[in-house]
């Protein structure tokens, strides 16, 4: 190559720059427009095999999560701090952003979750049984764990005591420590649990070394995942309790009737 | 195969791994060796922004002004790394979110820099490409090893699949708690290189 | 307040970029033979990452972010809410590049005794993935402005203890008969992972 050729000019680099960000900037573009319908659908889809996880139809529903969702589940936005369903986009909705402005969220006063912040609003999905009568209501939770915050879901039967499931979706914790919350065998020990006592206080618990025979509130903590047990403990009360969706639950009779979800 | 080709294909592979000698790109290359599945996919997603920003780079090697050389090759490899996490995030939601930010890192990565400097602007587009490929290569094998053994050791599977049954699971193995850890790979790294270097002594280095 | 402590000694001790997240290894380990140099470095990238997370937060959030340019070009219908966070990797890695070309000719005009301590490690930090990733990791953890000047700072601090210690040690390895193989790259990567095991103590702290 000669060197004649490599001479620059001021208005020679600035053509050429200007050509490579042009063609960088319709590459990005490109990819990022073209797949964006893809990429949302994903996102969706993640979301809504955990709920359907947590109401326990995933196996039922195979492959086809989206008709399987669609035909069962309903979503519904409610205030947390009157527990009146109230209107708003379920899809759209996103707890971390709310939660951001403080002009549509709280500080809890007694933060046990850890989330620093509580978004005023927040979904919840009513899931039906094949009869149509209401089946399962699953409540998204958020949580400290030992890393990170913790998001997950708790299923609970229609008496809004007994637990169906709880399930984590996103989590940083220890793996084979704390990310044995994911693990099936655990997962196992929650179904038919009672979240309040006869007070009607939230009274489920994680119960180190093993809960006993019988025990209707306790779970087994995870070996070797004191604070992540900690945290899932801390999580559910502080959801289930009364700056969660105390109130909702406590409302929830008198708002939806069996079968009578719309 | 002509044995040029072969040399610069698999040359990094071995002989002149980026990550065992010039230490290149070690960054992010450790926190997603956690499994094999997420090792084979960071080593694909490096092969690809190596191989096409050498190519890429190549072609306009002679049209290239030396003054904005670093930032044109800076703006090709960025503009690869954003189509390949535009192209997992839509294919694999789950992966996307496992290697997050560490996609992104692959523009920082110096291998991919440190090719299109020391390689992609001398040489013709074909050979540069299959340079690129070959270091991609090179830093997958190292993470492809590491994940092997973190995988295998601390969770008793590869690729997902049970190789050895966990205790947790009704099995026998109790996995390695240390490995499943990211630190761990440190260590096997640190093996790894003693491992090159007893074998090639003329790697060591001199005090 | 408490909010802003927590945030800054959980990125200085438990969520530590260069022994958690294996960020900005390559500088890590080159220049961590001598305790000056590297005590040095690490207050260059205290300074850097100081500045570059709360700028890219700024500019995340003013534009690229989901729906931030929707009040400035009347967009109602949230169908049509503008999303520019693919052009994030680029943006930031501009940004970053930008920010420490200033600073290097600031501090070169107005501090020349800063300068001839800092500067020869400025243009080593563009390339540092150290400061891209608390970047990255600023937009993944969704911080506010206030957060991020803190988790900026906090994690550069971070980053300087974990090279400093480093250096220490390296400074007395040299008095210590490593295996041949060992030396230099190997057993610095060995001692990297025991720092991190150490520094898994801290797990867990809350405040």
């Amino acid at each position: 190559m000669s060197d004649t050729k490599k001479k620059e000019t001021f208005g020679g680099t600035l053509i050429f720059v200007f050509i490579i960000c042009l063609v960088c900037a319709a590459l990005v573009s490109i990819s990022a427009v073209g797949l964006k319908p893809l990429q949302q659908a994903n996102k969706l889809l993640d979301k809504q095999t955990k709920i359907l996880e947590a109401s326990g139809l995933l196996e039922k529903a195979g492959s086809d999560i989206v008709g399987t969702y669609g035909k069962f589940v309903v979503a519904k936005m409610i205030d947390l701090n009157t527990g009146n369903i109230i209107d708003g986009d379920t899809d759209m909705f996103d707890e971390r952003t709310d939660a951001r402005d403080e002009t549509i969220s709280i500080k809890p006063e007694n933060d046990m979750a850890g989330i620093n912040r509580r978004a005023n609003r927040a979904v919840v999905y009513l899931v039906n049984n094949e009869q149509g009568q209401l089946d399962t209501i699953v409540l998204p939770i958020i949580g400290s764990g030992l890393w990170d915050l913790m998001y997950g879901f708790v299923g609970l039967a229609p008496d809004l005591n007994t637990v169906r499931s709880v399930v984590y979706s996103d989590l940083k914790e220890t793996p084979g420590l704390g990310a044995e919350v994911l693990n099936p065998k655990w997962k196992a020990l929650w179904p038919g649990k009672k979240v309040y006592n006869d007070q009607g206080d939230v009274a489920i618990k994680i119960v180190k070394g093993g809960a006993k025979q019988g025990d209707v509130h306790g779970v087994d903590a995870l070996s070797g995942a004191t604070l992540t047990s900690d945290g899932v403990e801390h999580t559910l009360h502080f959801w289930l309790g009364d700056e969660g969706y105390g109130p909702f639950i406590a409302n929830f009779p008198n708002k939806i009737t069996n079968g009578g979800l719309n | 195969m002509s044995s040029d080709t072969k040399k610069v294909l698999f040359g990094p592979v071995v002989d002149n791994n980026p990550i065992a000698l010039q230490v290149l790109g070690v960054c992010s290359a450790l926190a997603v060796t956690s499994s094999m599945a997420n090792a084979v996919v960071m080593t694909i997603a490096v092969i690809l922004v190596t191989a096409f920003s050498n190519l890429f780079i190549s072609l306009i090697r002679n049209q290239i002004p030396s003054s904005v050389r670093i930032i044109v090759q800076m703006a090709i490899i960025a503009s690869l790394v954003i189509v390949v996490d535009q192209v997992l995030k839509a294919f694999s939601y789950q992966l996307s979110k496992e290697l997050s930010v560490f996609i992104g890192l692959i523009i920082t990565n110096c291998i991919v820099m440190g090719r299109a400097e020391a390689f992609a602007m001398k040489e013709k587009p074909g050979v540069s490409f299959l340079d690129g490929v070959g270091n991609g290569l090179g830093y997958g094998a190292v993470l492809m090893v590491v994940a092997f053994f973190r995988e295998l050791f601390g969770f008793g599977t590869l690729f997902g699949f049970e190789v050895f049954p966990l205790i947790q699971n009704n099995g026998w193995y109790q996995g390695n708690g240390l490995l499943v850890l990211p630190f761990s790979s440190f260590f096997i790294i640190g093996f790894i290189i003693w491992a090159v270097r007893q074998y090639k002594p003329e790697q060591v280095e001199k005090d | 307040m408490e909010h802003y402590l927590s945030i800054f000694v959980k990125s200085i001790f438990i969520e530590n970029l260069a022994l958690t997240f294996f960020l900005g290894m390559c500088t890590f380990l080159a220049v961590s033979k001598k305790v000056s140099t590297a005590i040095g470095l690490g207050v260059a990238v205290v300074v850097v990452l100081g500045i570059a997370v709360p700028v890219n937060q700024v500019i995340y959030q003013a534009i690229l972010a989901p729906g931030a340019l929707d009040s400035i070009m009347g967009i109602t219908d949230p169908a049509e809410s503008i999303d520019l966070s693919f052009l994030s990797f680029i943006t930031f890695i501009g940004v970053i590049a930008a920010l420490v070309q200033i600073l290097e000719m600031t501090l070169d005009k107005y501090f020349p005794a800063l300068y001839q301590a800092l500067g020869i490690f400025l243009p080593l930090i563009t390339v540092n993935c150290a400061i891209f990733g608390a970047v990255s990791f600023m937009v993944a953890k969704n911080l506010t402005f206030g957060e991020s000047v803190v988790y900026g700072i906090g994690s550069g601090v971070g980053w300087m203890l974990a090279i400093v210690l480093m250096a220490g040690l390296r400074e007395k390895m040299k008095y210590s008969d490593v295996p041949d193989g060992l030396k230099g790259l190997g057993i610095t990567f060995i001692t990297a992972g025991l720092m991190a095991f150490g520094f898994l103590s801290f797990g867990g702290i809350s405040l």
